[in-house]
């Protein structure tokens, strides 16, 4: 719970988006408004609060909330 | 041909006021912007004082994450032009969406995001360099961001031509449009540079004002007490427009621009020659190119940074230019109420002069109590001037000994 709550925050505040629009099913891109350059914004913003690095192929495959939350998760394991 | 141009909006950020009909009220009035610096801790700088823009809400034009990712010289310049866009009347259609450009001049981009990422990068590594830096960075920013504001897609230039930046902006405008490039351009300048590196790096070469006791009046041009210039930041933007275009469409014509001058001192990084030979050559072709002779000008908004030499030199090439003439010209220097806003002051300037021949006021050479005996002319000392003028002209130049002109008529 931790991690998703932490997560929603960085997005809220990173894409400038309302907190509710930010449900596990939204794109980033499709969903929240993001753009390429937002996008490596935000998973430097992941890696800042979650002190993980997250590799280019591995940042790739992170396109909703809920790949990003799984993807914290996973590496805090 | 050369087609007529004419300005037909204005739009102003600056340290006098957030709004056109603000800036221009403190001006007239002889209101100063400089006070001590508040951006950063500059306890330790020779210079501690500049003429910072209060009170700009970035969120009256920019949504929350696209602010945050613009510096403030860009964020003035946007809200400048959109000002300017919306004071024009105009907007975008079919059929003119080529045929308007961007033109505007900044003489540094994003210095202050350069020092905060340089110590990100020493401090924390590569890997920590936002994808927004170097949009974020690039003097042509603010062209880039007006165009995608207001839809344009014809001509998008920048100059960086240091303190004359905003001056080759609007001449540039001026031959875009009277060349037949596009028929409307966005034009002018913006800076935001008060930073630690800026500060420090102006102060090195002895180019600041050190009364950091008396703020306001520390930009006194022209008078034989000046210590140097006051580091400033805003953007001052106009809309110039096809003469025709404009009558057709009932504009309101603030003036006509009627002739651009370019000359290089080839000569110093940053001093000008003591006879200011390049600076006179530049009005001379300025005046060549709008048809007049030197009798025929009313009014110069000088250059006047408040530096010894600039204000010193300039004098002495206004006398090579107008001979006898000189003193019967108006002049004077609007940074001794705004500071020197760098790659904006041009635009500012060029703003300021078209307002002062529409509305028939001279704005003061503020603190100006004792004239330099080099400088002799009339600079409109401490009280602004209700005079109907017919014809002026803007200076500005920049360090590397480059020099820019623009000349304008009321429009009857």
């Amino acid at each position: 719970m931790a991690v998703e709550d932490k997560m929603i925050d960085i997005i809220v505040e990173q894409l400038s988006v309302d907190r509710d629009k930010v449900v596990p099913g939204a794109s980033f891109v499709d969903d929240l408004g993001a753009d390429s350059l937002d996008l490596v914004e935000l998973i430097m913003a992941m890696e800042e609060e979650f002190d993980v690095e997250i590799p280019d192929e591995e940042a790739e495959k992170i396109v909703t909330v809920q790949n990003a939350i799984d993807f914290v998760a996973k590496i805090q394991d | 041909m050369k087609r007529r141009v004419v300005v037909t909006g204005i739009g102003l950020v600056t340290p006098l006021g957030v709004g056109t009909q603000e800036t221009w009220n403190a001006l007239i009035n002889g209101k100063s912007g400089v006070g001590p610096i508040t951006r950063f801790d500059a306890s330790d700088h020779a210079s501690q004082i500049a003429a910072e823009v209060k009170d700009f809400n970035p969120e009256l034009w920019f949504e929350k994450k696209q602010a945050k990712n613009l510096d403030a010289f860009v964020q003035y310049g946007v809200a400048a032009a959109d000002m300017a866009w919306k004071n024009s009347g105009l907007s975008i259609t079919d059929e003119n969406v080529d045929r308007v450009g961007v033109i505007t001049g900044c003489g540094m981009g994003g210095l202050p995001t350069i020092e905060e990422y340089h110590s990100v990068l020493q401090k924390r590594g590569p890997r920590k360099i936002t994808p927004f830096f170097i949009p974020r960075v690039i003097p042509n920013m603010p062209s880039g961001h007006i165009s995608m504001r207001i839809g344009s897609k014809g001509p998008n230039l920048t100059q960086t031509t240091a303190c004359a930046a905003g001056t080759h902006a609007v001449g540039e405008a001026f031959r875009h449009i009277a060349y037949g490039d596009c028929d409307i351009a966005v034009t002018g300048g913006t800076e935001s540079v008060i930073c630690p590196l800026a500060v420090g790096g102006f102060s090195a070469m002895k180019a600041l004002s050190t009364r950091n006791d008396d703020p306001t009046t520390a930009s006194r041009p022209f008078d034989r007490d000046r210590d140097g210039f006051i580091i400033s930041e805003g953007a001052g933007m106009m809309i110039l427009e096809e003469l025709e275009s404009a009558q057709k469409r009932g504009a309101t014509i603030y003036a006509e621009v009627i002739g651009y001058g370019q000359s290089s001192d080839a000569y110093h990084i940053a001093a000008p020659p003591e006879d200011g030979e390049g600076a006179a050559r530049c009005m001379k072709a300025a005046l060549r190119d709008a048809g007049l002779n030197p009798g025929d000008l009313d009014y110069i908004n000088a250059h006047g940074t408040s530096t010894p030499l600039n204000d010193k030199c300039e004098t002495q090439a206004i006398k090579t230019v107008f001979g006898e003439h000189a003193h019967k010209l108006m002049i004077s220097s609007t940074k001794s109420m705004t500071g020197h806003m760098l790659g904006a002051a041009g635009g500012i300037e060029a703003a300021f002069t078209t307002m002062s021949l529409y509305n028939g006021i001279i704005p003061p050479t503020a603190n100006l109590h004792n004239p330099d005996p080099n400088c002799d002319l009339d600079y409109v000392p401490l009280t602004a001037r209700e005079v109907k003028l017919e014809t002026a002209m803007s200076n500005s130049f920049g360090f590397g000994g480059t020099n820019g002109v623009v000349v304008f008529r009321r429009f009857a």
